[in-house]
């Protein structure tokens, strides 16, 4: 019996894994009814794989067994691998007896199609609701929505679930119709702006009774997998862009493809992921979404791919040295924020410290400001006169020169001479 | 001038009270234990009074928000000696000045006291993320910590809204004092412990299935094309790894 629930732990959380969400924030379930657990606002990552992801949730499928053939996935119909399924009873009770331990932060619960969507979206259902009801429990669920699934289903377990997702996939509809003839960009949107607009409907409510209950308090996500198809990242970051705007999104997780198959219409096996293109998009995400940038300033026709060698708010910097540098005892707090090597926090001090008497670079470097990244855009009492312009290019080599990327084992700056 | 206090939170409010009442000038305000005298400067023994520290926390209520209360108590629990200094200064300095003193980034105290509380609240947050409980033959759940700061005041509410429907005890293994809730309120509890964690709790059998179970499923969750132990280690400091079960698979 053991033996049993251990192999499909292994199997359904090595299926699950491909989905990169890991987010437990958002929700501020409260523990009313003496139960189990309760949703953490700022969520909490309990621990990190080897590979540096955090680990928030339990992250498994209800069942690897599927109906389609999507060739950018592991438990597509056609691949040979073991395939298993968890009862209703046994994903709650490991979710229960993780949880007890401190282990999780709640669970994440997804699953390959069997028979079909009504079918297995009324099996999550069927999870969600006994763990709420039967086993008072209060803490985080992240449930996907199976696309094609009616709208009966997916608004019962909205009322239970903290956040919803769905994978959009392929950032283009024509990257999606290469690898997943079946499936169509519209089966997402159709769900997604269903359960945003009853998200509006029951915060409407809200306002004028007081008593109704949650409805995915945590808002949704979707993912897209990046490089297995060959979309630039301005269609990438346009097609974020439209999903933040549409449906009003928690997040966009962009996931590097890791190739799994040896089928010729994606990277081969063993190619190694894109992890600093990755990286790269969640910086411009980061832009996008708290730094006041417009994606278009940053990536556009003129610029349809994010730099490598320097993050995108740096290069959005450098091609825009006519405003700077910024005089950090007036400038507006949109501007400081915009400013490479200083970010958001030290972004709140500036403003509130300057009001006490004008800053000096000492006091920059205290509030945590990169100095020496910064120096090259800023102006404060005691910066030192400087009689020539440097040009772009010339200030991107100094950031160069004094700083390594992680992503690189050998410093590309010099070459080796023997 | 030096000021000896003897490292409580009423010590030192009281201190300040003391420093308002002579005003004499420059003062460093020091660990009792710490002190080696010195030749060319007086000191002087705080010694706590009640209503004198009152009077000062009162007054910091009025001018401060619940957020710089907080940091100020958590620049306390860090119990690093320069951290003292450091709140005595601040208080002083919010005393001296007009309201909204508290957001002058430009003045070291202020800084100092905003990067220690960030230190204890960092650390407060890991032992949220990194305590993990053994059920214990009685029922109790079970965790003995060791944390860098005196946290368990801070993390108690977490723990108790959380867990309302189990007991639980969290031991501090190194100031050697615990917390104990009983399915109605948390109390204190001091216990007789060898150092090793967990050691002296008869642990119930199915906990070792759990154990298994979870130790799976954080190999299985790992993608071994993305191997990354730099990011892994700055994520999960090595000094934390003796907490975590998912990591006891080497050892054992």
């Amino acid at each position: 019996m053991f033996d049993r629930i251990r192999e499909k732990l292994t199997i359904l959380a090595d299926a699950a894994k491909y989905d990169v969400s890991c987010s437990s924030s958002g929700s501020n379930r409260k523990n009313d009814n003496k139960g189990l657990g309760n949703g953490h606002t700022s969520g909490i990552c309990h621990t990190y794989t080897e590979d540096g992801r955090c680990v928030s949730l339990l992250k498994i499928l209800l069942t690897n067994h599927c109906i389609f053939d999507c060739a950018y996935c592991v438990s597509r119909k056609s691949n040979d691998i073991e395939r298993a399924a968890f009862t209703v009873d046994e994903v709650v009770q490991l979710t229960m007896n993780f949880y007890r331990r401190n282990y999780i932060e709640g669970l994440f619960l997804s699953s390959g199609i069997f028979k079909n969507a009504d079918f297995t979206m009324e099996r999550l259902l069927r999870v969600v609701k006994k763990l709420r009801i039967e086993e008072k429990y209060n803490g985080y669920i992240h449930l996907k929505t199976i696309p094609g699934a009616s709208e009966e289903l997916i608004r019962e377990a909205g009322l239970y679930a903290d956040r919803m997702s769905i994978n959009l996939e392929m950032p283009t509809e024509a990257g999606l119709k290469l690898l997943a003839p079946e499936k169509s960009h519209i089966d997402v949107i159709k769900p997604l702006d269903f359960v945003n607009k009853q998200i509006i409907q029951y915060k409407d409510e809200k306002k004028l009774i007081k008593h109704i209950p949650k409805f995915v308090p945590a808002g949704q996500s979707t993912q897209m997998v990046i490089g297995a198809t060959p979309e630039t990242d301005k269609e990438i970051m346009y097609t974020a862009d439209t999903f933040y705007k549409n449906f009003s999104l928690r997040r966009v997780y962009y996931s590097g493809y890791i190739p799994i198959s040896n089928d010729t219409r994606m990277p081969i096996l063993g190619t190694q992921p894109p992890l600093l293109r990755e990286n790269r998009l969640y910086q411009t995400d980061w832009l996008m979404r708290f730094y006041g940038f417009n994606v278009r300033e940053i990536l556009n026709d003129e610029n349809p791919h994010l730099d490598t060698d320097i993050d995108p708010k740096l290069s959005w910097a450098l091609r825009n040295l006519h405003h700077f540098p910024v005089d950090i005892n007036v400038a507006p707090y949109q501007m400081i924020m915009r400013i490479p090597g200083i970010g958001i926090s030290s972004a709140n001090k500036i403003v509130q410290a300057r009001k006490f008497g004008r800053l000096r670079i000492d006091q920059l470097k205290k509030i945590g400001v990169a100095y020496n990244r910064a120096k090259h855009f800023i102006k404060c009492i005691d910066t030192p006169f400087q009689l020539n312009d440097y040009q772009a290019h010339q200030i991107k080599a100094f950031i160069l020169a004094e700083s390594a990327s992680k992503y690189l084992k050998t410093a590309t700056n010099q070459l080796l001479l023997f | 001038m030096i000021y000896l206090f003897n490292g409580s939170l009423e010590g030192l409010l009281t201190a300040v009270f003391e420093w308002f009442e002579r005003k004499p000038g420059e003062i460093t305000l020091i660990l009792e234990g710490n002190h080696q005298p010195d030749a060319f400067k007086t000191t002087l023994t705080i010694y706590n009074n009640r209503e004198k520290a009152d009077r000062v926390w009162n007054g910091l209520l009025k001018r401060l928000d619940k957020n710089w209360i907080r940091r100020i108590y958590c620049a306390y629990l860090s119990e690093i000696p320069a951290a003292f200094n450091h709140i005595f200064h601040f208080t002083c300095y919010i005393f001296q000045s007009k309201a909204g003193a508290e957001k002058n980034y430009g003045n070291p105290h202020v800084i100092a006291i905003s990067k220690y509380a960030k230190s204890v609240e960092r650390e407060k947050h890991r032992m949220e993320a990194f305590i993990r409980f053994e059920e214990a033959k009685d029922g109790t759940f079970y965790c003995g910590i060791d944390p860098d700061f005196n946290v368990l005041p801070l993390i108690l509410k977490h723990f108790k809204d959380r867990y309302a429907d189990q007991q639980w005890i969290i031991y501090d293994l190194n100031r050697n004092y615990g917390l104990f809730y009983n399915l109605k309120i948390v109390e204190h509890i001091f216990m007789n412990v060898s150092n090793k964690r967990n050691s002296s709790i008869p642990i119930d059998p199915k906990e070792k299935l759990y154990a298994t179970l979870w130790k799976d499923y954080f190999k299985s969750t790992n993608i071994e094309a993305r191997k990354n132990t730099k990011l892994h280690v700055q994520h999960v400091p090595k000094r934390y790894w003796r907490y975590l079960t998912e990591k006891q698979a080497e050892l054992a």
